[in-house]
Formats: C-alpha cells, sequence, structure tokens
C-alpha cells in the first residue's frame, strides 16, 4: 500500500539546516495498524506529513497505491488528499462554525458529490462514530473524545486507502485515549490501513506493528501482540 | 460559479459568521452611501450656485450713469449724467448689428393694492426685450408688448409670488391692480429661475412709469443683448465700443472712469464658469476621496478576514480542497457581500439624498442628486476592489503548505 525509499527531508532554520529524515524505508501491506514512535524531535510527525503529502521530501520514492506521488503542485496533491487519505489531527481541526455533519461532509464536498447524498454518507459516518444524536452540534458543544470521533468520521467519510492519525490521543485523557483507540481499532478490523504517530508506549501497543524512530532514522521496525483497547473501557 | 452546491456552502458560510459578514458588508455599504451622499451634497452645492448666478441671459450689457469726476469740454466735473429715450433709438441705429434687444430699466418700490391685500413692491418699467434679458418665463396671459409701450397702457406683469400674496386663489388676468394709486390691469403672471425675489416684482411698460412721472423721457438704466455668437471677445470689443460713443455723446472726458458704468455679463459668464469648474473639482475630489477610503477600509477588511480563515483554509486543503477552489470561494463569497451591501448603500444613499433634498435649500443646496451611472461605477469601482483586496491574501493563503496553516492557532 504504502513504499518509501531512502527518503530525505531537512529544515533550513536561518543559515544552518536541519536534517530531518535521514534515508528512511519502510513498506506498509493493506490493512495493516502501523504506530510510528519516537521522541520529539525525531522526525515522526515530519514522516508522517510527507506520508500525507502536506509536506514535500527532498529526496526518496514515495509510492502509494500503485501511484508514484512525486512532482505534486497544491491542486494534485489536493486530489490524491481527497482520494487516497484521511486525516486526524491531535488538535481535531474541526471547522468551529460547521456542524458535526457538516465537517463530516466536508471532503465530499470536495469530491464533487451533491448536498443530499453527502448528508447521508456522512451520517452513516456519525452513526459508526456513535454520534448520531450529536450532529447538529458545533464542536464547542462537544467534549475532546466525541471531537475526536467527529474527526475520525470525516476522515472515513471520503473513504480514504490510508488513514493518518498524528497523535490522534494526545490531547485525551486516558479512558478517552483508550475509546478513540478501540474506535480505531475496529476501523482497522474492517481493512483500513491505518498509521498512528504517538509517542505513548501503551497506545502504541494496540497497533500491530511499532516503528522507532530517532534522530531521523529508523532504530526498530517490528511487529507486536496487539492489545485490545476494548479491554481497558 | 453558478453551481448550486457551491453557493449553498458560501450562504452557510456567510450566514454563520455573522460578524465577519456584517463588518465587510457595512463598510462597503457605508462607503458607498457616504459617497452618494457628498456627491449628491455636491451637486446641491453646484446647482445653487447655477442658479444665483447663471439665470439671467449672459449675453447683456448693462449701461448705468454716474456723475462725471473730471472737468471736460467746458463743463464741470461732478455733473450728473443721464439716458434718454433717444439714447435707446441711437444705440439701435448705430450698432444695429451687434444688438439683439434694447430696453431701459426704471426701478420704482410702491405700495401694490388688490382690494384688501397690499404690499410693497419693485415695479420696473421697461420695454418688451426685457423678457428675454431676465429670462421672464410668462405662466398666465402675456408679456409687454410694442403697442403697451406706443399707447403707454396701463398694463402690468406681476410676478408669481405678487399674484400668490394679492389675488390668494383668484385668477388675477385681466383684473385691476393699484400701483402707487394708479389702476393697472393685470395682463399676465410670470415665474423666474432666478428665485423668490425675481417673483417679487412687476413689469410695467417704461413709457408708462415716464408718463406718471410727469411726461420724463429719462431712464434709469439701459441694457443691451448682443447675439452670443460674438463670443468673449466680441462682447468686450462691442462694450468699449458702445462706452467711446456714450462718452463723446454726454461729453465725458474719455480717460474720466466714473461718468457711465458698464456691467458686462459676459465678464460675470466667464467668473461664474471658472468658479463653477473648482465646485466641480471640489465636488469630485471630495467623492474620490470617499472612495478611497472605502477602498482601503475593504481591502483592510478582507486582509484581516483571510487571516483569520487561515486555518480553516489549511483544514480546508488537508481534507482535498484544491488552491483554486480556495480562492474562488474566498472571492465569490466577498464579491457577493459587497455587491450586496454596495446595492444596499447605493440605494439608502439615494433613498437619504431624495428625502433631505427639500430640507436643504435654505442651507445653498438644492436638488442634490446623483446621476445613476456615476454612483453605479462607484459602487462596481469598490466591489473590484474588494474582490482584488480579497484575491491577494486568499491566493498567498491557498498557495501556504496545509501544514503551516494547520499550526496557525
Amino acid at each position: 500500500m504504502i513504499s518509501i525509499k531512502d527518503l530525505h527531508k531537512s529544515y533550513s532554520i536561518g543559515n544552518s539546516s536541519l536534517h530531518v529524515l535521514k534515508g528512511i524505508n519502510f513498506e506498509v501491506e493493506e490493512g495493516e495498524l502501523v504506530a510510528i514512535m519516537g521522541s520529539s524531535g525525531s522526525g515522526k510527525s515530519t514522516l508522517l506529513n510527507i506520508l500525507g503529502m502536506l509536506d514535500i521530501a527532498d529526496e526518496g520514492d514515495y509510492i502509494l497505491d500503485q501511484v508514484p506521488i512525486k512532482n505534486l503542485n497544491e491542486t494534485k496533491a489536493a486530489k490524491y488528499r481527497n482520494q487516497f487519505l484521511g486525516f486526524v489531527f491531535q488538535s481535531f481541526n474541526l471547522i468551529n462554525y460547521k456542524s458535526a455533519l457538516e465537517n463530516v461532509s466536508l471532503p465530499l464536498y470536495y469530491q464533487g458529490i451533491k448536498r443530499k447524498e453527502r448528508q447521508e454518507i456522512a451520517m452513516d459516518y456519525l452513526e459508526k462514530v456513535g454520534l448520531k444524536e450529536w450532529s447538529t452540534h458545533l464542536p464547542s458543544e462537544l467534549s475532546g473524545g466525541q471531537k475526536q470521533r467527529v474527526a475520525i468520521a470525516r476522515a472515513l467519510a471520503s473513504k480514504p486507502k490510508v488513514l493518518l492519525a498524528d497523535e490522534p490521543t494526545g490531547a485525551l485523557d486516558s479512558t478517552t485515549s483508550y475509546e478513540v483507540m478501540d474506535l480505531i481499532q475496529k476501523i482497522n478490523q474492517e481493512g483500513k490501513t491505518i498509521l498512528v504517530v504517538t509517542h505513548e508506549e501503551d497506545i502504541a501497543r494496540m497497533c500491530k506493528r511499532i516503528v522507532r524512530l530517532k534522530d531521523g532514522v529508523i532504530i526498530e521496525d517490528k511487529n507486536i501482540n496487539q492489545v485490545l483497547a476494548s479491554s481497558y473501557v | 460559479m453558478f453551481s448550486r452546491d457551491r453557493w449553498s456552502e458560501i450562504f452557510e458560510t456567510i450566514s454563520k459568521n455573522k460578524l465577519r459578514t456584517f463588518l465587510s458588508g457595512f463598510t462597503v455599504a457605508l462607503g458607498i452611501f457616504i459617497f452618494i451622499i457628498l456627491f449628491g451634497l455636491g451637486n446641491g452645492l453646484k446647482n445653487t450656485f447655477q442658479e444665483f448666478f447663471l439665470d439671467d441671459a449672459s449675453n447683456a450689457i448693462f449701461l448705468n450713469p454716474g456723475r462725471t469726476s473730471m472737468p471736460y469740454k467746458g463743463f464741470k466735473s461732478n455733473r450728473r449724467i443721464e439716458f434718454k429715450n433717444e439714447d435707446l433709438d441711437d444705440i439701435r441705429q448705430n450698432f444695429s448689428l451687434f444688438t439683439e434687444y434694447i430696453t431701459p430699466r426704471i426701478s420704482r418700490s410702491a405700495l401694490t393694492k388688490y382690494k384688501n391685500q397690499s404690499n410693497s413692491y419693485s415695479t420696473r418699467g421697461v420695454a418688451p426685450g426685457h423678457q428675454f434679458i431676465e429670462k421672464t418665463i410668462i405662466m398666465k396671459g402675456r408679456y409687454l408688448n410694442q403697442t403697451d409701450i406706443e399707447e403707454r397702457r396701463k398694463s402690468a406683469v406681476i410676478g408669481r409670488l405678487v399674484a400668490k400674496d394679492l389675488f390668494k386663489d383668484e385668477d388675477p388676468i385681466g383684473k385691476y391692480i393699484d400701483i402707487g394709486s394708479s389702476a393697472f390691469k393685470v395682463i399676465g403672471v410670470f415665474q423666474d429661475e432666478g428665485g423668490d425675489n425675481e417673483e417679487r416684482n412687476i413689469y410695467i411698460p417704461y413709457t408708462t412709469r415716464q408718463l406718471m412721472e410727469k411726461s420724463t423721457d429719462r431712464v434709469d438704466q439701459i441694457v443691451v443683448t448682443f447675439p452670443k455668437e460674438l463670443g468673449h471677445a466680441g462682447a468686450v470689443a462691442f462694450e468699449a465700443s458702445l462706452k467711446k460713443y456714450f462718452k463723446d455723446k454726454k461729453s465725458i472726458d474719455p480717460r474720466d472712469p466714473n461718468g457711465i458704468y458698464f456691467r458686462n455679463l459676459t465678464d460675470d459668464l466667464k467668473r461664474s464658469q471658472q468658479f463653477a469648474v473648482v465646485l466641480q473639482l471640489i465636488v469630485s475630489i471630495v467623492g474620490l476621496g470617499t472612495l478611497i477610503a472605502g477602498i482601503i477600509g475593504i481591502s483592510n477588511i478582507m486582509v484581516f478576514v483571510v487571516k483569520e480563515r487561515t486555518k480553516e483554509l489549511g483544514i480546508r486543503k488537508a481534507i482535498g480542497a484544491t488552491p483554486k477552489s480556495v480562492i474562488q470561494m474566498i472571492l465569490q463569497e466577498s464579491i457577493f457581500i459587497t455587491a450586496l451591501s454596495g446595492y444596499l448603500g447605493l440605494f439608502l444613499g439615494i433613498v437619504v439624498l431624495k428625502n433631505v433634498g427639500l430640507r436643504l435649500e435654505d442651507y445653498f443646496i438644492k436638488n442634490p442628486f446623483i446621476d445613476m451611472s456615476t454612483a453605479i461605477a462607484a459602487t462596481l469601482i469598490l466591489i473590484v476592489f474588494g474582490a482584488i483586496a480579497g484575491y491577494i491574501p486568499a491566493k498567498r493563503a491557498a498557495r501556504i503548505k496545509p501544514i503551516v496553516a494547520l499550526r496557525d492557532e
């Protein structure tokens, strides 16, 4: 599903340049649930941003579902993001003046789906994350966990190939975190490929595979026995 | 551009961001509103000016007798110069090519009565040509004619306000009024663009006036009009030869600045026109300044709006909005708001201008108006600049990477 080879990325800070990713190689098969771990500054978010086409690598190949991702202009990147990827952010990033339902249906709007159909699909996904009754509420009227579930529903609504989650539990307490991870595990069990960036060990243990980054290189890549989040809830 | 879905998305955004919508809409509406009011009032000022100074015929020369200040040909100085009826004929004969109408004017103030109404009005003894000099408009009946002059009839043409004062609702034509103890038959009622004072005059044949004053043939003032084709230079030359002729005839030293006075209206006209140009310039500058202030206002708001939306735009881009669709959304929104509120400001401005228009005549502003094309052009300019002001930051916002926009808190 995902294949990256020899990925490099550096940022220039003033006159000096900071080499963040120093040759990353890894593959993700369809249906995997991968945790990308590392302390802050290890390059894990940069990697996720490149995978999410929110950022562009300096060097290296990136193939997503047999499509080589290169020479991206903004328009092309936007189309790929809309087609292939769903995002879940630490700070939820919901549009604050739109209701839960409208937030979820927004990616469908950019896919050119008609309003009525859009709302039906969005409602289905809200139901799936258990927030059907909250569809008309604004993000400000929802709890952190609920917001993240709306964000997950939004990420899923466009039927992406891959779900990218950047510290999805970072802003949540542990109980809510496990609820969100339970949801992510269920989505994974339905066959969705999911990448989770986290620095929390217990969250990483709920994935099927852990990739550890340190100083811009992969220091460990192993499959693990998944801990079911439902056992904590 | 006309997809229903996109419009509903825009309406949703507009209605859910009321403050933002209000701010940008208000700026444009206010800009247009003030522009229309100021421009309209400026035009009103211009109207008043034109009424004051451009009412009478501009191709006239007024000849006024004075007193000499130099001895000449055996006459002492300080001699009173007088015009006589024969002077009128002399002008007619000697300057026939240069004159259109010649009329004397003998002004007297007299108590005028009708039944039990009375008031003091200025009575002018004139010839028929006077109608064209004052641009008198006959509302009812007729003006004085040559027969009135020759037969020294007691005919009177009264101003609209004289008729209103003395006759109320009665029809004045054919009635007799008492002017300074003589009965005059009212043969006409006139109005004059020159305003209320002009409409409180009464015109009678100058010969009748002379008869009343013990059959003198003295004339207070002579007014001569010349063909407009003479132009300003021709008029000045005509005035000079007329002056020379009269100084010679009345034995006034050619160097004497007094003796007789001439007032040439073309000079006034030229000055008035220059002033009108300056007035127009001031009105235009005020209008332009308001418009520029409006443009700056809407530009500021647009920059602020796009800045405020940076994160939202980042989110939209992360979930699949292309840069083009982001720019289009912002532009469509801003044009929609500015067009709507611009129209509102336009409408309000014109309504207010119409309603205050009549109440401002005391303040030298008459019939303030703005022509539609100017108003619409101003509105369009604001809309276009609002769009440009939105486009530049929108383009920048659409170009920044979503990851940067998302970090923007």
